[in-house]
């Protein structure tokens, strides 16, 4: 019999469509505005914390509706956001360096939906507030480091398989070897050759040379190297602002996206996530003459680097210790002067070194130089950005013993440099360094206003299109309405369950595109449904033929789009992916409402009756 | 209700002549448009810094201007946006990327200027080579667009088809750009988004047509190319007609209460329906039509071998 579905297919129809409301119900709770506690460096939130930040929130009589302890978290949560900042401020010098507190907002949802994974749709820093930056990695450093490490190899290599070389130096994108005989040249390209299969050699046997350069593949993964410990390196930075959801994403071939909901102190967030810095620490040149130095004379061997008060100073080029060796560091006080001093842990190696290196020159001073890259704003020639190299002395202190893994160092203003510093030489010194070059900042009230209006303009675009269905199509266009509903609802749904779909401003008008293009598959099927009735057919077979003659244009209408939408998502970025995310799950769940949603309460209703006239 | 009663086919393609001469007349003036005033592009594309900030009391934009100017930023842009409380501050590429910083900087001229309290509502910067980068990729996401649409056309219909939808496409693209660039409109990532949504309504709106035209050849046997493609056009009017004012009532939602952030959006789909539903009906089949497409190109020639099924393909 036609126009009668299976009962497997209604329930089919019925059950999506309630897996679909079920997942979208958690955005109807809405968001709580909290405070999320949590210690660093793997350090665990205990519940003498939750004492103290209880007894704190009492004695400031801050409002809140809640405070657990949860997976070594504190979550507190308030009723607004002045409550919310109140706290925040408040509990920060209370529990001191070792625990970040950050704002959050926390779904309201109710524990059974929590339990079946059901979560809100995330929105975008459009919607919710936050920044948003777009870095850039200094490809150009990373290939000049991965050159030096491959002459610094080279040389120590041939240096243990006692074969005497000439010279051995960065030349081009690559490093020249020259040696002193064809047998030490021949000796020399075997031994090289067994270091890394990614290098290429050319031996030139008139100049005793071997040119070694990078092969492609080496290259390309020297770049990726350089962008995923970037990547490491800026999420460690990021979980030291304390950031609830924080975004680190690679974008494209040299870019980073780092996204921080909720974050309005951009200054500082630009600060610790943009300053490449390093420390290395050098013996002063105390023969040469620093003043004559600055003016040009340098002493070959020595550099001149000026001091906090613009003071140059001479330094031997050789440095002890480089940054890399870091692996942890704190702020505090010097116990004797009191002064603000940084507590640097060096890894062995690091420790192996600085003790060499001191251990010749006690009662001699050495200097702590800070070298941050910035960009200029200028770019290279094959546009790249260029990148500047400050450094800055920041202390000259008499070594008064052999120093070993852990020192410290003193000369930092004030204790809140010191912490930064700290901070930065904690969180690592990044490979290549890495310029904002995006920053976008959206305000609270703005993000609220943006949601508040993007509703308004679903809710009314909504409403006219189903005012004007009944009133075309009645009885049909109520049928065409409900499945506008249900598509509306499965978009929700499939939003909140994805991971990564985020909700953002041009989704929101993406959605309310999609109503409008909804109705379309509906439109092409009760137009053909009046056609066939023109014709003279029966009601029964108008409402099959309908649907059956529009599957094929709907279905290829749509695959287009849907094709169009998928190329926005892959190649797009920022708003042009938030719009495609919402198109494309909105063309795929307009189809399944408009063509087999609708055909089941058609079905319900008309199918297998016998009709002679028929509201469309 | 109906919203057309028509009893008999509309000569459509009788008007494509006009149509095609009222069309390249557009084209042409959009070109000239796009080649002479260019596109206002946004900040997305050229880089720079964007500040918007909200004031207690309506703004006195003169006074702000001059603050600006007073602060060395003499190249501000100071606009109203949204409300009178709100205002719009733009400001060229700095030569260091320091200019980061600005945000704050013009935050606290402000304050001290108007002896208002400045609330920061939206700051935005962009590098310039992140601009070229995404005209690039945006010009790159279009391009490939287009040219997976007309695989898929060609494949499911016939070269001729793809090409009428693929033209139509262009067609839509071009005058909505032509429109932005003749009204100065500021051209951001928003409105690339909204002209990619184009591309997709008006090729929905081809394929229709498309789609019909296909199923009349094999049906109608008799009639000329040109008969066939009216009475499908006549056929599927009133469908397209009515997605088209469905799309546009829930744009006019957009456009009237969707806020100023996504003004640019929604006037680009108004103008995008308007063209597309045009296009749909003039480009895409007058270029189909002045190919040559006939019903031999689009009947399977097996039946016509075999001269079985006669049945079910008359009408």
């Amino acid at each position: 019999m036609i126009n009668k579905y299976p009962l497997w297919k209604s329930l089919m129809v019925v059950f999506i469509l309630m897996f679909g409301a079920l997942y979208a119900l958690p955005n109807y709770y809405g968001e709580d505005h909290a405070v999320q506690i949590s210690g660093k460096r793997g350090l665990e939130v205990s519940a003498s914390t939750l004492d103290t930040v209880r007894s704190e929130l009492d004695k400031q009589s801050i409002k809140f509706s809640s405070v657990v302890l949860e997976d070594g978290q504190i979550l507190i949560r308030f009723e607004d956001y002045e409550n919310q900042k109140k706290a925040q401020e408040k509990l920060i010098p209370v529990l001191g360096d070792q625990y970040s507190v950050a704002l959050n907002l926390t779904p309201a949802t109710p524990e059974w939906l929590d339990n079946l994974g059901a979560v809100p749709m995330k929105l975008g820093l459009d919607l919710s507030g936050g920044v948003h930056f777009l870095m850039e990695v200094d490809m150009k450093t990373a290939m000049d480091r991965a050159k030096l490490n491959m002459s610094d190899t080279f040389k120590a290599k041939l240096r243990e398989e006692k074969i005497r070389y000439k010279r051995v130096a960065e030349v081009g994108n690559g490093v020249e070897v020259e040696l002193r005989s064809i047998e030490d040249l021949e000796q020399a390209e075997t031994i090289l050759k067994r270091i890394d299969p990614g290098y290429v050699f050319v031996d030139d046997e008139d100049s005793l040379t071997l040119k070694v350069t990078m092969s492609d593949q080496k290259i390309k993964e020297t770049r990726e190297n350089a962008i995923s410990q970037n990547i490491t390196i800026i999420r460690n930075r990021v979980n030291e602002l304390g950031v609830a959801e924080p975004l680190v994403q690679r974008q494209g071939q040299k870019h980073i996206v780092v996204e921080l909901p909720g974050v309005q102190d951009t200054a500082k967030a630009k600060e610790i996530l943009g300053a490449t810095a390093t420390l290395s620490f050098h013996m002063v040149d105390q023969q040469g003459d620093p003043i004559s130095a600055a003016n040009g004379r340098v002493p070959p061997g020595s550099f001149v680097v000026n001091d906090k008060n613009n003071q140059p100073v001479l330094l031997k080029k050789r440095a002890i210790l480089t940054g890399e060796h870091i692996v942890g560091a704190n702020s505090g006080r010097d116990q004797q002067t009191q002064q603000p001093a940084v507590f640097v842990d060096l890894d062995a190696t690091g420790g192996d070194k600085m003790s060499r290196g001191t251990r010749g020159n006690v009662g001699k001073p050495m200097a702590t130089v800070f070298i941050e890259s910035v960009a200029t704003g200028e770019k290279n020639p094959d546009g790249s950005l260029k990148f500047r190299k400050e450094m800055e002395v920041i202390s000259v202190a008499t070594i008064q013993s052999r120093l070993g893994r852990s020192f410290q160092i003193t000369g930092e203003r004030s204790p809140a440099s010191a912490h930064n510093l700290a901070l930065l030489l904690r969180a690592g010194a990044l490979i290549a360094p890495i310029a904002i070059v995006e920053e976008r900042t959206v305000g609270p009230s703005l993000g609220a206003e943006n949601v508040q209006l993007g509703l308004q303009a679903i809710m009314w675009g909504f409403a006219l299109v189903l005012a004007f269905m009944m009133i075309y199509y009645r009885k049909f266009g109520v049928v065409a309405n409900l499945a506008l509903a249900a598509n509306l609802i499965l978009i929700v749904g499939i939003m909140s369950l994805i991971p990564g779909a985020t909700l953002t401003l041009p989704g929101m008008a993406g959605i309310v595109l999609t109503v409008g293009m909804a109705v379309d598959a509906n439109v092409l099927i009760f137009e053909r449904i009046r056609e066939e009735l023109r014709d003279g057919q029966s009601v029964q077979q108008s409402i099959h033929r309908g649907y059956d003659a529009a599957f094929s244009t709907i279905f290829d209408a749509n695959i287009t789009t849907l094709i169009a939408a998928i190329i926005l998502f892959a190649v797009g970025t920022g708003p042009i992916k938030g719009f495609a995310v919402t198109l494309s799950i909105g063309i795929v769940t307009s189809m399944f409402t408009s063509i087999i949603g609708t055909r089941a309460v058609v079905n319900a209703i008309w199918g297998g009756k016998k009709l002679d006239k028929l509201s469309i | 209700m109906q919203l057309l009663k028509l009893k008999d086919t509309v000569a459509f393609m009788s008007f494509r002549k006009p149509a095609v001469i009222f069309s390249l007349v557009l084209i042409i003036a959009s070109i000239a448009s796009l080649a002479t005033n260019k596109l206002n592009l946004g900040l997305d594309f050229t880089g720079g810094t964007l500040i918007e900030v909200g004031f207690e009391q309506p703004a006195n934009l003169g006074e702000i201007r001059q603050i600006m100017e007073q602060g060395g930023h003499e190249d501000a842009v100071v606009q109203l946006f949204g409300s009178a409380n709100d205002v719009l501050i733009r400001l060229g590429q700095r030569e260091n990327v320091k200019a980061e910083m600005l945000g704050n900087e013009i935050l606290s001229l402000l304050k001290d200027g108007t002896s208002q309290n400045v609330e920061m509502r939206r700051i935005e910067f962009v590098g310039a080579n992140v601009g070229e980068e995404l005209t690039e990729q945006g010009g790159l996401a279009m391009l490939t667009a287009l040219i997976c649409i007309l695989i898929y056309v060609a494949f499911r219909f016939e070269w001729r088809f793809a090409l009428g939808s693929v033209a139509a496409l262009a067609h839509d693209v071009i005058l909505t750009l032509g429109l932005f660039s003749f009204l100065q409109l500021e051209f951001d990532l928003t409105v690339l988004a909204a002209i990619l949504a184009v591309i997709g309504y008006s090729l929905n709106d081809t394929i229709v047509v498309s789609d019909r035209i296909r199923e009349n050849f094999r049906k109608i046997r008799k009639g000329t190319p040109e008969e066939v493609i009216n009475i499908s056009l006549t056929q599927t009017l009133s469908r397209t007609l009515i997605t088209s004012l469905t799309t546009f009532l829930v744009l006019l939602a957009l456009f009237f209460k969707g806020g100023a952030l996504i003004h640019g959006f929604a006037t680009a789909l108004l103008f995008g329906i308007f063209v597309g539903t045009y296009s749909s009906i003039y480009v895409a089949s007058t270029v189909a039509l002045g190919l040559g497409i006939s019903k031999e190109d689009l009947i399977p020639e097996v039946i016509e071998k075999e001269g079985a099924d006669q049945e079910e393909f008359m009408p």
